[in-house]
């Protein structure tokens, strides 16, 4: 499922919204995520997961292909953890 | 780092200001929005959106475990698991505000 497709089941669902609407409401969610994390943020959705920042320690790492150590910078990644609820529906829907 | 945790209400709220429905209208679309990528990943669909992230579901094979305090083998069943992979243009985007306010603190 792409995001387009997303956007046109909620549009079924909702005859009342304008497709326009719609593509607002979901870029809405996404950028307000997006948001939270940039600026250091925690994004807990019960029974979805949460969206959380990790910081990575800059370190020395090497180039695999010669070998020449390299500095490589302090980095903050976005991570996800799966919430309960849907880890547990993942293993019974079958 | 504020340290602030975003929940539903502040996404809700986000589209309460940003297109201007209801509050009571703005949760309830969250809400199926949630429900919809759930749904999608629970049947096995990757849902992509771009410039934002990809959801995919894994299949693991059973493998033996450990139980760290014990050190006990323990069999880790097979299961499905969902994994997050962020765009380039999420992760950009983090680092960058990252980086800018790591700048502003040296100053």
């Amino acid at each position: 499922m792409i995001k387009s497709e997303l956007v046109q089941i909620i549009a079924n669902r909702n005859p009342h919204l304008f497709l326009r609407d719609v593509e607002n409401i979901v870029s809405a969610i996404f950028e307000e995520i997006t948001d939270a994390l940039a600026a250091g943020n925690r994004v807990e959705l019960r029974g979805f997961g949460a969206f959380s920042v990790k910081n990575r320690p800059a370190r020395t790492g090497r180039n695999p292909r010669t070998g020449d150590a390299v500095d490589v910078d302090e980095k903050w990644v976005p991570f996800f953890k799966t919430g309960k609820e849907l880890r547990e529906r993942l293993n019974n829907a079958k | 780092m504020s340290g602030k945790t975003v929940t539903r209400a502040d996404l809700a709220e986000a589209v309460y200001r940003k297109v201007g429905l209801s509050r009571t209208e703005s949760a309830d679309l969250v809400e199926s929005v949630l429900d919809e990528i759930c749904d999608a990943i629970v049947r096995g669909e990757s849902v992509k959106l771009s410039s934002f992230a990809t959801f995919q579901v894994r299949d693991k094979n059973e493998r033996i475990g450990r139980n760290p305090k014990t050190g006990e083998e323990v069999p880790i069943l097979p299961r499905r698991v969902m994994t997050f992979k962020a765009s380039n243009v999420l992760k950009n985007r983090i680092l960058r505000s990252h980086n800018q306010r790591k700048a502003k603190a040296a100053k």
